[in-house]
């Protein structure tokens, strides 16, 4: 019994370091962002790679996410004859809710896993320490970049979700579903206000804060070679999707 | 203590350095002259590379001090560690070079960082020092292209690039075929001669160590316990030193430190 509350305490002490450790990196990354010169080549070098790359999985995570929920929402709608809501209930819970999220938890896996695997090999080889020595802060040259660039990237790509879900759902509604489209489009807009829109794109800016920090930080600690590498990717991956949950509850519950 | 002595650049000071239960320094002491070549000795795992971390504030001592040109340097904030570091160049053991660059890239980070050169200028002192190192035509390769013995010699031109007063060599010659290894230890002391570095080198190679030592310091269980020229150190009377340089198995030296 004893020995069971020797883990579960040494656990959550490890936890709570860790936190610190991620929140005092996040304060010291806000710091350097502050301090000029910002490297613009490497900033856009990095909206590249996690914007303008992520594109493609962004379109089709929103477009499918749109249609079924249009097939799914009819379903239900129906047996209280209810159909001609689909489109409220399209739009809203992608804007609200879906847009951020699954952006997030997809560019988490996409993105994240990338920059603690390139991070951390950099680690393991030196290259980090190499940084320090030629007089440049990592922090401002490798981190700076990344989480400007994730942070200004994911509202944009949750913007695009939104567009292709809505547009899907329409598609599956019309098309498939025989919906009157402009019954369908009047549903719409009617109940969507721009307090919607701009709660998920809050969400997906703080998304992608917790991306870059968290998958930044696992690359930044890595220990043990290509294995460590491995683990900081898993890490990274996981952490950060967890922390997109978790975060998405409390923002919608503050926001509500 | 005479770190005040304008000879002295770099002085480390009674100085301590452990992860978790592992002690590593304990206490060690250290001087090096201006434009003097050390070479620190030691068996793998004894600290070495922990001491010339913490020389160029890659690693932060728990006690003691080091001092550059007379400037304590363990206790400054990152800002001002950024500046005392535009005085060193680090060759680190596997090179340690960005692979996502190209050489020159590579060669001309710190030039690109801190000056405002213009492009045909660095391109200039990047084909200098590559020709220094002896490459040349390698410019536009990337180091996933370059062979062990170049990717040294590119790391050790980056290292040079900003004309640093302080060199700190990370196992220069491991690694390497012997002929590779000798071609290494030249342009070390080609570049002490051409240059006028103050260097440290930790090594456990002893050829390299002889050739490009003006002194020779052994540290031992977190402490430097002798230091000489390579001459007092191949006739020392500590059995540990002895044991070390002849690379014998048996002796005082223990495998568990």
């Amino acid at each position: 019994m004893l020995r069971l509350l020797e883990i579960i305490g040494t656990k959550f002490l490890k936890l709570v370091e860790e936190s610190g450790r991620v929140a005092i990196l996040f304060l010291k990354t806000l710091l350097w962002i502050f301090r000029p010169p910002l490297n613009l080549r490497n900033i856009l070098a990095q909206i590249e790679e996690v914007g303008i790359n992520s594109i493609p999985v962004i379109l089709i995570t929103g477009a499918f996410t749109g249609m079924v929920l249009a097939l799914q929402s009819y379903t239900g709608f129906k047996r209280f004859g209810a159909e001609t809501f689909v489109g409220t209930v399209v739009a809203l819970s992608i804007t609200r809710e879906l847009g951020p999220v699954l952006s997030g938890l997809m560019v988490s896996g996409r993105v994240g896993s990338a920059m603690a695997a390139e991070l951390g090999t950099m680690q393991v080889t030196e290259q980090i320490d190499a940084l320090y020595t030629l007089a440049t802060n990592p922090i401002k040259y490798l981190i700076v970049p990344r989480f400007l660039a994730t942070t200004i990237v994911m509202p944009i790509l949750t913007v695009f979700a939104d567009i292709i879900g809505i547009i899907g759902g329409y598609m599956v509604s019309v098309y498939i579903l025989g919906s009157n489209p402009t019954i369908y489009e009047r549903r719409t807009w009617d109940f969507l206000k721009l307090n919607d829109i701009y709660s998920g794109i809050l969400k997906a800016t703080v998304f992608g804060m917790i991306i870059a920090i968290v998958s930044c930080y696992q690359g930044f600690n890595t220990e043990g070679g290509a294995s460590g590498v491995g683990r900081a990717t898993t890490k990274a991956v996981v952490l950060s999707s967890l922390m997109i949950l978790i975060a998405n509850y409390f923002i919608t519950a503050l926001m509500f | 203590m005479n770190f005040t002595n304008s000879d002295v650049k770099i002085s480390i000071q009674d100085v301590y350095k452990s992860f978790g239960n592992n002690h590593v320094l304990r206490g060690a002491f250290l001087e090096i002259k201006k434009g003097e070549s050390m070479v620190v000795i030691g068996g793998s795992g004894t600290g070495k590379s922990v001491l010339i971390k913490c020389v160029i504030g890659l690693l932060k001592p728990e006690k003691g001090e080091i001092y550059i040109d007379g400037q304590e340097v363990a206790s400054l904030k990152e800002g001002d560690l950024n500046e005392i570091r535009k005085k060193f160049g680090m060759l680190f053991q596997w090179g340690a070079l960005f692979d996502s660059m190209r050489v020159w890239e590579n060669v001309s980070f710190g030039l690109r960082q801190h000056t405002r050169l213009k492009d045909t200028e660095i391109k200039d002192i990047v084909i200098e020092k590559l020709k220094l190192v002896g490459l040349r035509n390698v410019e536009n390769l990337m180091p996933s292209e370059l062979s062990g013995g170049m990717r040294k010699r590119v790391s050790l031109a980056r290292a040079i690039a900003m004309e640093p007063e302080i060199l700190l060599y990370d196992e220069p010659t491991t690694g390497l075929d012997p002929i590779m290894a000798d071609v290494i230890n030249e342009l070390i002391i080609h570049l002490r001669e051409k240059i006028k570095v103050t260097s440290i080198a930790i090594t456990h190679d002893m050829v390299s160590a002889y050739k490009i030592a003006d002194r020779i310091a052994m540290l031992y269980k977190g402490e430097i316990i002798e230091v000489g020229t390579p001459e007092g150190i191949r006739n020392s009377k500590n059995e540990i030193v002895q044991q070390f340089i002849q690379g014998r198995a048996e002796g005082p030296i223990t495998r568990e430190q």
